[in-house]
């Protein structure tokens, strides 16, 4: 891919990018999130066209105008967020849009046949009978890397394919990419993390807000540190330390509490955790061990099966999530568009989410939105929320600005307990520093603070105390000083390295 | 009259009502799977019924004869299809809500179908068909007894609507066309990254629900009323989507729901005629359709989930 | 309150005019005359105190009608089931203005009251089989149509006792007959209700847009995942939502049955005046004023569509043609805000290259 330039309406989100893959290696791209990343995929899948530069496979001039042509070129993608449709078997998945026939139906013998023969050829282990719905996260990826292999793709991008994953499962995914390669594959990999990069990648290319920063053989000479710098353009400090925390009373109190989850299955199973005032407790843990649910429960957004949740002493259990913010939480929850904000409501508005029915935002059944601006103001003065006005809707900020809207309204309302859900997902540098020192300012004050991440970095670098979650329980508690990202990993695979079973 | 009696005189007047319903609710089968909600369906019915009766005048004008109402069925799906259009393009391509689309193209196509009535014959209905399809006995098969009540007064579309639910359902189920079709509407993403043309697979469901539309309201006009005025379809349409509802997006489960719908529509018409069945109030049987897809979507008759993504607009690169 | 932008009042506008145009070339095709059918279609809707007098008569109903859809787009629902909550309106209005004697300060507002609750139980089904099995509003909308249409029949015949096709006439003290306006607009059928059908509309701009409980049912229209975790019952709001939107629609079935016709006549299909409202809230982007502004016209070329046809010969039956295309282009207002984009776009880069 030479000088590629994307533009979306006035805005760049590439400009004059070039990445240059060699048969038989893996080659790491690497920036942060809204650098540009996924639209040079997208446009190398043919999703999107470029407005600049040109792309060539095997030294040939193409013009690759839909996915179809990217599969007939041998470029596959594992995409990020998988494309599989829940209700199909896996082999239908596989197949799909490339059916093998017997006269005018689909051959489903052939069709299984096939995809066991790449499965085995590649040691990708699936039930193609199955379908995803009922199929675990792991196991949708490899359905994922099948597909682009059933199509005979010479050359595969992985689409940030570890946040799903526990580290057990990663190191699998590794030994999978480098069969690939010895394979005669080769492999572009997207990611954040510079741990992997190091790990697995015969070379890295940086970009940064839509620009080209360079291209480096990942070999002795290059280090986490170094290619932090190019990715974020500025040296970062990743061990600021905080104050010490000085923990009082407990504030939350959560004794064995059972939680289910949107199917019906249990996903909290007899979770028990204390949080003091005046420290940040971190739950470490993989997506889907029932963190969510645990947090919907503490918030009133579910009712748990059982147990109890303690608040301040008093028994809040199954209370309404109206009730359970008058008793003091506050929710900066992990998805912003969808839980945070109403998008298409004003700033000023989107302000008094939680307060709108007291006074003086509300007397009598009548809004005063004159109370109501003044609060906006306020906060988004104090918090350096940076809007053009308080009239615009929320929709209009970046997502920076977005989650600091949030915080303010929520940390506003001086709840003892904060519960921050991935707090920093999809944020630069700069407004993850800001957040993360706001969290660290309520601990201060002498707040209880939760903080859910599955970024270990994260954990580690703002907690006090450390719960690793597995299945629904606290399988250990550490602390950030004496544990080490093996051995949360570790405990948040369940302590069974190397036997998973599906 | 005897029960069998009784029987032998609801079947086939079941039957005749049945027919339409089960080929619009085929129709919008095609049209939902692939992700698009249609309630045109009423419409396009309507428009169908008119091509079926001013195409069947024409013809026998012509001299054509008694083939002239087949012929006139085959018109109507294209004109059903090309009217369908007017759904297809606005929601496929521009985005616009889906039921919104429906219910304006309700209005336009009864607006349109009398609009052109009026312009052929100068009045608001058009003249009785003089060749409609009869009904008859089939040969050997109506002289079985007890069974001859599907055989007996019968007409040949309700044999083709039975049979083109299991060629959809064939169609949906076991072919490639059909499996593109189910994951555009489930997931079009998927779909699209694995290079299927979501645009186009929706615009050949909308296109075939057209066509089926058109279809079901011809041999409705054809078969039951025999002219074509503002009151010749009302509420079939709808009734066809309740019976696709009820039948879960299954063709067969369409077919079924559609028999059962028609047989409560033909004791509601013919019921106070006859023992038994003139005890129970006329009302019960007319809004029990309706009553029992309600009742179906609330899950206390079996579930029924819709296509995943049936109603959204598929916008490219958008997560 | 947040401005109108220009694209937003544009794109009615632009509708508008492309609606009349596809009406225009309907005209050209079938063979008729299009500036003597516009002429005659106008002069029907405005051209008389009496073509004012029933427009204004037939755009009340449309009003309520418009408001209820609007009112339940506004919170996220689509109640497509006005039509239905219309005819029950409709029956309960004239069975209390048939059945009691009572003074009119009494009288009417029962009559009116009885047609916004009945209609308000029958909108709630919908309502709250969605908050409780998430069951989608529009099917069970449609479905509740029929029965709607089913049972209102049935309740004529039966309970109110019709052997004719029609009731016989309320009391007059539950009429909003108005000798009065009949005469200023030379003896149309315009009735006290068009006013009240003004007042309604300043409710629904103070119910969402002052109200506490308008803050909360927009919240929960916009993003109810959020209302939610602000703290809102989600459920609570469907229902309510849902049940102030029948108020409207039993209130539009009362306009029929207190006001214009003064009795309720048994039918085989729906009146139109539910589904028109659709297209009114839609031309009227959900706004009180658009919603007024909508139905005047909509209602305006329902009228002036029978005058077009006695002037000029054209079926009355292309007005609808015309209002569907003005749906059609208003739902597509995504392809229209391109075009103007494009537009804009071109003419931008040609200046730039100048």
């Amino acid at each position: 891919m030479l000088n590629i330039r994307k533009e979306f309406g006035t805005f760049v989100a590439n400009d004059n990018i070039t990445l240059q893959l060699r048969k038989g290696e893996i080659h790491a791209l690497l920036g942060e999130n809204g650098a540009g990343k996924s639209t040079l995929m997208n446009v190398l899948f043919g999703l999107y066209q470029p407005e600049g530069g040109e792309i060539r496979v095997h030294g040939k001039k193409v013009n690759i105008e839909n996915p179809n042509i990217a599969n007939e070129l041998g470029i596959g993608m594992v995409h990020q967020h998988f494309m599989l449709v829940e209700k199909f078997t896996v082999t239908e998945n596989i197949i799909l849009g490339l059916e093998p026939k017997s006269g005018i139906t689909i051959d489903r013998a052939t069709a299984r046949k096939k995809v066991m023969e790449i499965s085995e050829q590649y040691g990708l282990r699936i039930d193609p009978d199955a379908k995803i719905e009922d199929i675990s996260v792991g196991m949708q990826q490899r359905v994922e890397i099948l597909k682009t292999l059933y199509r005979g793709a010479d050359i595969l991008i992985f689409y940030e394919p570890t946040a799903v994953l526990t580290p057990q499962e990663i190191q699998e995914l590794i030994q999978i990419m480098k069969r690939l390669i010895a394979e005669g594959k080769s492999i572009i990999l997207i990611t954040h993390k510079l741990k992997e990069i190091m790990q697995v990648a015969d070379r890295c290319t940086v970009i940064r807000r839509g620009r080209y920063i360079g291209t480096v053989e990942v070999d002795e000479t290059v280090n986490e540190d170094s290619l932090a710098e190019m990715m974020v353009g500025r040296e970062v400090n990743f061990d600021a330390e905080y104050s010490k925390a000085d923990p009082q009373q407990v504030v939350l109190d959560v004794q064995n509490l059972v939680v289910k989850d949107g199917r019906g299955l249990k996903v909290v199973e007899g979770l028990d955790l204390q949080i003091r005032a005046g420290e940040v407790l971190g739950i470490a843990g993989i997506d889907g061990n029932g963190q969510t649910e645990l947090i919907e429960a503490i918030s009133g957004l579910k009712k748990p099966e059982s147990g109890k949740v303690l608040l301040n002493g008093k028994d809040v259990t199954g209370h309404t999530p109206r009730k359970m913010t008058e008793a003091g939480i506050g929710h900066i929850p992990q998805d912003r568009h969808k839980h945070g904000l109403v998008l298409d409501y004003s700033i000023r508005d989107n302000m008094v989410l939680q307060t709108y029915y007291k006074e003086p935002f509300s007397k009598r059944g009548l809004m005063n939105y004159k109370a109501v601006a003044e609060k906006a103001k306020a906060l988004i003065e104090k918090f350096d929320v940076r809007t053009p006005s308080i009239d615009v809707p929320a929709r209009a900020l970046s997502g920076g600005n977005q989650q600091k809207a949030i915080i303010a309204r929520e940390v506003d309302r001086s709840p003892d307990l904060l519960i921050a859900a991935q707090p920093t997902r999809g944020l630069d540098v700069g407004a993850i520093e800001f957040i993360h020192e706001q969290l660290i300012k309520e601990r201060e004050k002498g707040r209880a603070v939760l903080l859910i991440s599955f970024e270990l970095d994260e954990i580690l670098h703002v907690s006090d105390r450390i719960a690793v979650n597995y299945e629904g329980k606290i399988v250990g508690i550490r602390d950030p000083k004496e544990t080490t990202e093996q051995e949360l990993g570790f405990l948040m695979a369940g302590g069974k390295r190397g036997d998973e079973t599906e | 009259m005897n029960f069998l009696e009784v029987l032998y005189i609801v079947v086939p007047v079941a039957l005749a009502y049945a027919t339409p319903l089960i080929i619009a609710a085929l129709g919008g089968i095609f049209s939902e799977r692939s992700g698009v909600v249609n309630i045109a369906l009423e419409g396009i019915m309507v428009i169908g019924a008119a091509t079926g009766i001013i195409t069947t005048l024409t013809l026998t004008d012509l001299g054509v004869g008694a083939s002239s109402p087949w012929i006139a069925l085959l018109v109507a799906m294209v004109v059903g299809a090309l009217f369908s259009l007017f759904l297809a393009v606005p929601a496929i391509l521009w985005r616009a809500d889906q039921t919104v689309l429906g219910v304006a193209i309700n209005m336009l196509a009864i607006g349109l179908a009398i609009f052109v009535v009026r312009v052929l014959y100068n009045k608001g209905q058009t003249d009785f068909i003089e060749y409609r399809i009869a009904k008859e006995n089939v040969p050997f098969l109506s002289d079985i007894p007890v069974l001859k009540m599907f055989f007996i007064n019968v007409q040949y579309t309700s044999f083709v609507a039975i049979a083109l639910a299991f060629v959809v359902w064939f169609v949906i189920f076991k072919t490639p066309f059909g499996l593109r079709l189910r994951s555009v509407g489930e997931h079009p993403m998927a779909a699209d990254t694995m290079g299927i043309n979501v645009t186009k697979m929706r615009f050949m469901g909308v296109m075939l629900s057209g066509a089926f539309g058109g279809l079901a309201g011809a041999v409705y006009a054809v078969t039951v009323t025999t002219n074509f005025s503002g009151t010749t379809i009302v509420g079939q349409g709808f009734l066809a989507i309740a019976a696709m509802i009820f039948g879960k997006w299954n063709p067969l489960g369409a077919l079924g729901a559609g028999l059962f719908f028609g047989f409560a529509q033909a004791l509601s018409i013919i019921g106070s005629n006859l023992p038994v069945i003139n005890n129970v109030p006329q009302l019960l049987l007319l809004i029990a359709p309706y009553a029992l897809t309600i009742l179906a979507l609330a899950g206390l008759v079996g579930r029924a989930d819709a296509p995943k993504s049936v109603g959204i607009p598929y916008i490219k690169g958008k997560r | 309150m947040k401005k109108l932008s220009l694209n937003q009042l544009l794109i009615p506008f632009l509708s508008i005019i492309l609606g009349l145009l596809v009406g225009a070339i309907v005209m050209l095709i079938g063979g008729y005359d299009p500036v003597q059918g516009f002429i005659s279609l106008f002069e029907g809707m405005f051209g008389s105190p009496y073509a004012v007098g029933e427009t204004l008569r037939a755009a009340a109903p449309l009003i309520f009608s418009g408001l209820a859809v609007a009112f339940a787009f506004r919170t996220g629902l689509f109640n497509i089931g006005v039509e239905g909550q219309v005819l029950i309106g409709w029956v309960a209005a004239v069975y209390v203005g048939i059945n009691f004697d009572l003074p009119m300060f009494i009288h009417l507002p029962l009559a009116l009251l009885a047609a916004m609750v009945a209609a308000a139980i029958w909108a709630f089904v919908p309502g709250f089989l969605k908050a409780k099995f998430y069951v989608h509003e529009v099917i069970t909308s449609i479905m509740m149509n029929y029965i709607a249409l089913y049972t209102t029949n049935a309740i004529l015949r039966n309970v109110i006792g019709v052997t004719n096709e029609r009731t016989e006439s309320i009391n007059d003290s539950a009429s909003l007959a108005s000798p009065w306006l009949q005469e200023l607009t030379t003896y149309s059928r315009l009735h006290w209700g068009v006013l009240v059908a003004v007042l309604a509309a300043i409710v629904y701009y103070y119910i969402l847009q002052r109200t506490t409980l308008g803050y909360e049912l927009r919240a929960v229209g916009f993003n109810k995942h959020a209302s939610q975790y602000a703290g809102m019952s989600v459920n609570r709001n469907i229902v309510l939502s849902f049940v102030i939107s029948g108020m409207f629609a039993g209130l539009a079935g009362a306009m029929e049955g207190l006001g214009t016709f003064g009795s309720m006549t048994l039918s085989a299909s729906f009146t139109g005046v539910g589904f028109d409202g659709i297209a009114v809230a839609l031309l009227g982007a959900n706004t009180a004023i658009g919603v007024i502004l909508a139905a005047i016209l909509f209602a305006g070329l329902n009228i002036g569509g029978l005058a077009m046809q006695l002037g000029a010969n054209v079926p009355s039956e292309l007005v609808k043609v015309i209002i569907a295309a003005i749906v059609i282009f208003v739902a597509s207002g995504y392809a229209i805000n391109y075009a103007i984009e494009k537009l804009k776009g071109n003419r931008k880069k040609r200046v730039e290259k100048k």
